[in-house]
């Protein structure tokens, strides 16, 4: 448990430094996007230890505002361009 | 008639993810499903049926293993692109053309591209693909289309068209 | 017995997810990261989802795992796709070591590559 779960926290980690480090706003909102994607796989893992079912609908929904989230930033980028 | 089949879909659905048979619960979901039904029914593939025919679900079932051998083939790749001290990449935009008709099976198509080998999909414009490709083999149209694309198409154009 | 399957595909899916974290911090521009990243994020959380499937079986969560994994195979590249035309339209530059750009020339006017410096 606890080191599958480190493994994907020192992940989460390489995100949170591309985040911080970033040289555009896009590098940004890829880091945000795949560190969603990795919450989804840390709560699953949670939901398999502790026996939970309930924490795999959190897993569900977790993966749905990921995508909802990107597509947002997406439209966000694609809208308001550098040259005007 | 592609309302009923929507509402049949959304019901197994919903009964899949509470597994639960109490009729309390049934009661709720079919409501439910049925205000989802009445809202957003009319963007529902025009011939549902057509996707229970028996030869497009065989062809299905032989293209997911395939499809998720390609997707282990290229994690692989890019995993050793990432490790490599050197980094070998030469990436670059090219551009290729489908013959497939259809929206959904463009969109699968597209999606297809995404997750194998050193490619991903930048836009779509009616029959031309734009694709980002981590290793440029060819510039050309042609070469292209056919190095990246004939390999699906051939199951794509079976089960969607 | 199947359940050592599923715990050693969840081993395998926790290691691609590193790899794909390692690609995401050392590839040069925008495109080449979310190439890497969404490739092996997306079938290292599968493979937990699958692992997660045959530990448990057809119970609640195990139908979930496999829902939750579905959704995640359909959904993640169409963000990952949004994102990277959403980029290029913003204006970021590709690395300087690109050798072709057909969507600038035909979509945006010129080539959108790093020249120089760096």
């Amino acid at each position: 448990m606890s080191v599958l779960v480190s493994i994907l926290a020192i992940s989460s980690f390489l995100c949170i430094y591309r985040i911080y480090q970033g040289p555009s706003i896009s590098d940004r909102a890829v880091g945000v996007d795949i560190m969603g994607i990795l919450f989804v796989g840390i709560t699953g893992l949670a939901a398999l230890f502790y026996d939970l079912p309930y924490l795999m609908d959190l897993s569900i929904s977790l993966a749905l505002f990921s995508f909802i989230g990107a597509l947002a930033l997406a439209k966000y980028l694609e809208k308001r361009s550098l040259d005007d | 008639m592609r309302y009923i089949i929507y509402f049949i879909t959304g019901f197994i659905l919903l009964l899949l993810l509470t597994w639960s048979t109490n009729i309390d619960h049934l009661i709720a979901g079919a409501a439910v499903v049925l205000v989802g039904t009445v809202l957003f029914g009319g963007y529902f593939t025009d011939r549902p049926l057509k996707f229970l025919q028996l030869h497009r679900i065989v062809v299905f079932a032989i293209y997911v293993p395939i499809f998720v051998w390609y997707m282990v083939k290229a994690n692989i790749d890019v995993a050793y692109r990432a490790l490599h001290p050197e980094r070998p990449i030469k990436p670059g935009i090219v551009k290729i053309r489908t013959t497939l008709k259809t929206d959904i099976a463009r969109v699968f198509l597209a999606n297809s591209i995404t997750l194998t080998p050193g490619t991903m999909t930048c836009d779509i414009d009616g029959d031309i693909l734009y694709i980002h490709w981590i290793w440029v083999q060819s510039e050309d149209l042609e070469e292209a289309s056919r190095i990246i694309a004939s390999r699906f198409e051939v199951f794509l154009r079976r089960i969607f068209e | 017995m199947i359940s050592a399957i599923g715990w050693i595909i969840i081993w395998i899916g926790v290691l691609f997810d590193v790899l794909g974290a390692i690609g995401l911090v050392r590839f040069p521009d925008v495109y080449n990261r979310l190439q890497a990243s969404t490739k092996c994020v997306t079938l290292g959380t599968f493979g937990i989802m699958v692992g997660i499937f045959m530990i448990h079986g057809f119970s609640a969560m195990g139908i979930k795992a496999l829902i939750c994994g579905a959704f995640l195979l359909l959904t993640n590249p169409v963000a990952a796709h949004a994102l990277m035309k959403g980029s290029l339209h913003f204006g970021v530059k590709m690395w300087k070591g690109t050798i072709v750009d057909n969507y600038g020339k035909d979509k945006l006017g010129s080539e959108q590559i790093e020249r120089g410096g760096g």
